[in-house]
């Protein structure tokens, strides 16, 4: 069994870059299992960038470094292995996928990592009841389980189905990109909420975000901040109110600086 | 890890399942195309005069004709005087029961998974096996027999009911219609014929399986369903064919005829040999399918799904002359490699109060071309006509191309035609937010493939679409990385 105290993320020394521009320049972060990490920064600073290299999104380039996940080498391994191997990724700008019911979609997917991890496929009467219980978690309307993925959602119901897709699947790391912007604030309590109530000492969550309002309702153990592809400050939750009060320009481009 | 940005336009298309080529001793006559070929299938089958002479004025007419060439498909010349217009296993052709059947084509139809002994097929659908240019077997007979129904080969047909093949033959399709359907009237060698009786719901699918075996052979088949008043029923036809390197024409005639109160259903899933990755070989499916709702409240539904071919050339039409008579189009058409298919409908409203429905869904990958062309024609005594269209495109990457020619003409004010186009694509952003959540780039495209289809898919017979569907992730397969 997975322990707290276990490394289920280390990233060491990681460069990326898109057609040839460097983007992370040598990020270097360790997350274990039952910790919840915030990383904030101005944009552009290579945030998304990094949710995308750790996703196994391709049009990044690793260039340098190494990453591991729960004991394997995560740069060796596939997108959907990745994601089959409990890696979530809440995305900034949630996928449309017409045509494809949401619900049927999330079967498919559930399955897979099932299937993965050796376990029976669920039949659709078994994952109904799945799901019917998932949907409470992030309070959304049952109405979207029948609707084509994200397709015509608002862009707070579509950050709401992303952490109902997390919930449905259980993984073990996620990272939500910017999952607060969006919604509004109700709507970011109750998701929020929602989040807290994924939270085990087994899982562990990365938070994206530059606004400090999202990590008042899910508190991080740790908060970093990112700037120019480099996480240059981190400290405890107190840093994200420094930054709301301050802003970025203070931190100094030293990578590695601890409050 | 940067092979995503060509994962889209790969395409190692899996091998062709049906390519097998049985070995059988046939019956042929040399290639060529003359009087003397025409009189010779004919005596083959012995015909009646009057069909003899409908072959030859239609080949008549035939050699006055040129070629069309105005669709949006490229092929090379074709070269009629080198193509076997007739060639038939051997067997005695009057087979009494399917014990008769040669077991080596059994064994073709089993390998095809449409096993034609009785018991061990679907219990709700009849099946009409067509080999080359003829019938080998027909399944369910006689049980449809007891309720009035004919089910036959177009030949047996000829010879048991001619009143009935003479009164409706050509009555849809004139044999002067177009250069593929002249040709066809001159030189068709077998095909299904169903006859549903006044008030007869026939009780199982009936359903033609069409095959193309020996090489250098046209298949020209015909098939003539009439529907009598208030009579209904459901049909389905397949093709497979050989892998051959070289393109082989079919060019068959379809014909429904529906009377007052009737309701034809007719599905296709045609998956012809669509010719290797880099285009060579497959068959140029050049068909020629045409209903006529000639009495009131009558409904003719087309249903097609166009996985295979090199070529698919066609427009499943229906005259809509009854009136509050219903015509209705659905079709898939999927182009891989370097497929083209140029195919649509056309609906004509001739009578008050008709009803159309066209649904189209074309998806292009590879190089492949997709265009959908049709025509929704109100006359001027169709008042209160209406027309809906939905055509919608799907690209699987950059290589390939989807074209709409929507013809509307409306003649009379009362009436109205809808139109909806699409076009979309399957993104590398679709994709990996499939494989994020852990579904392989094959599972996804799967999975967006039927969900834009599943329109149409819903149409067809249950036990088809489950295979519609599976066809379609085999068409596409190695379609993206
Ligand atoms: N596909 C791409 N092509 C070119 N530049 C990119 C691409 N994706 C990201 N970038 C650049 O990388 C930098 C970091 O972007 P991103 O990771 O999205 O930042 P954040 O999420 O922190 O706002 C930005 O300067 C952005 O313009
Ligand atoms: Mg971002």
């Amino acid at each position: 069994m997975k322990n707290k105290n276990m490394n289920l993320l280390e990233i060491k020394n990681l460069h990326a870059s898109v057609q040839g521009n460097e983007i992370l320049r040598g990020i270097n972060l360790t997350v274990k299992a039952g910790e919840v990490h915030a990383i904030m920064g101005p944009n552009g600073s290579g945030k998304s960038t990094l949710a995308g290299v750790l996703a196994g999104r391709d049009a990044y380039t690793v260039t340098q470094g190494e990453v591991f996940y729960n004991g394997q080498n995560l740069l060796e391994m596939l997108p959907e292995e990745r994601a089959r191997s409990g890696l979530f990724l809440a995305f900034q700008y949630p996928v449309e996928i017409p045509g494809v019911n949401n619900s049927y979609f999330l079967k498919e997917a559930l399955n897979a990592i099932r299937t993965h991890k050796g376990l029976e496929k669920l039949d659709a009467i078994d994952f109904l009841a799945l799901i019917k219980q998932k949907v409470k978690i992030v309070e959304m309307d049952e109405s979207f389980l029948n609707r084509p993925v994200n397709e015509g959602f608002s862009g707070g119901e579509k950050k709401r189905n992303e952490i109902f897709h997390m919930a449905v699947l259980e993984p073990l790391l996620s990272i939500l990109d910017e999952t607060d912007s969006g919604l509004d604030i109700d709507a970011l309590r109750t998701v929020a909420d929602g989040v807290n109530k994924l939270r085990s000492q087994e899982n562990a969550i990365v938070v994206v975000t530059h606004y400090q309002r999202l990590l008042n309702y899910i508190v991080p153990d740790v908060v970093h901040v990112m700037k120019d592809g480099r996480l240059v400050l981190s400290g405890g939750k107190e840093l994200a109110l420094e930054l709301e009060d301050r802003g970025y320009d203070w931190v100094h481009e030293e990578a590695g600086q601890t409050v | 890890m940067n092979n995503e940005t060509n994962t889209i336009e790969e395409f190692a298309a899996q091998e062709y399942k049906y390519g097998f080529v049985t070995d059988i001793d046939a019956d042929s006559v040399p290639p060529g195309l003359n009087e003397d070929v025409i009189r010779l299938i004919s005596a083959k089958k012995q015909e009646p005069d009057w069909l003899l002479e409908w072959r030859l004025k239609s080949f008549r007419h035939w050699e006055t004709m040129v070629e069309p060439h105005w669709q949006n498909i490229k092929y090379p010349p074709i070269d009629y005087q080198a193509i076997i217009y007739y060639s038939a296993p051997k067997q005695n052709s009057l087979l009494k029961d399917m014990s008769e059947v040669d077991p080596e084509l059994l064994k073709t139809y089993d390998k095809l998974g449409i096993p034609l002994r009785e018991q061990e097929w679907l219990a709700g659908v009849a099946v009409d096996a067509v080999f080359d240019s003829v019938s080998v077997a027909t399944t369910f007979k006689e049980k449809l027999k007891e309720l009035g129904i004919i089910f036959s080969s177009f030949s047996e047909a000829v010879r048991e009911h001619p009143e009935l093949v003479r009164k409706y033959l050509g009555s849809v399709v004139p044999s002067n219609d177009n250069y593929f359907a002249a040709l066809n009237s001159a030189v068709f060698t077998d095909g299904s014929f169903c006859f549903i009786p006044p008030g007869v719901r026939c009780p199982m699918e009936l359903s033609t399986y069409f095959r193309i075996n020996a090489a250098s052979t046209g298949q020209f088949e015909r098939t003539l369903i009439v529907a009598e008043e208030g009579a209904q029923v459901s049909y389905l036809e397949g093709c497979t064919a050989p892998m051959r390197d070289k393109n082989q024409l079919h060019a068959a005639v379809v014909e429904l005829v529906a009377l007052d109160n009737a309701k034809i259903k007719y599905s296709t899933v045609q998956n012809w040999y669509p010719g290797d990755k880099e285009g060579r070989g497959g068959i140029y499916n050049f068909v020629t399918k045409r209903g006529k709702c000639a009495g009131v409240n009558s409904k003719i539904s087309w249903t097609q799904v166009e996985t295979g071919s090199a070529i698919t050339w066609k427009y499943p039409s229906v005259l809509l002359i009854g009136d509050h008579s219903v015509g209705e189009f659905y079709s898939v058409a999927v182009v891989n490699n370097y497929q083209q298919a140029d195919t649509g409908t056309k609906m004509i409203h001739i009578g008050k109060h008709t009803k159309s429905t066209i649904v189209s869904k074309g998806i292009s990958a590879g190089h492949g071309q997709n265009s959908y062309r049709g025509l929704v024609e109100m006359k001027k005594n169709a008042v209160h006509a209406r027309n809906f269209s939905q055509c919608d495109s799907l690209l699987l990457g950059d290589k390939c191309g989807a074209h709409t020619f929507p013809y509307i003409e409306v003649k009379n004010t009362s009436s109205k035609a809808e139109h909806e186009a699409t076009t979309s694509k399957i993104g590398d952003d679709q994709i990996f937010y499939c494989k994020q959540r852990g579904l392989s780039a094959e599972d996804a495209v799967n999975l967006i493939v039927n969900g834009f289809c599943k329109e149409v898919f819903r149409e067809l017979p249950m036990e088809f679409a489950v295979e519609a569907q599976k066809l379609l992730g085999v068409s596409l397969e190695g379609s993206v990385g």
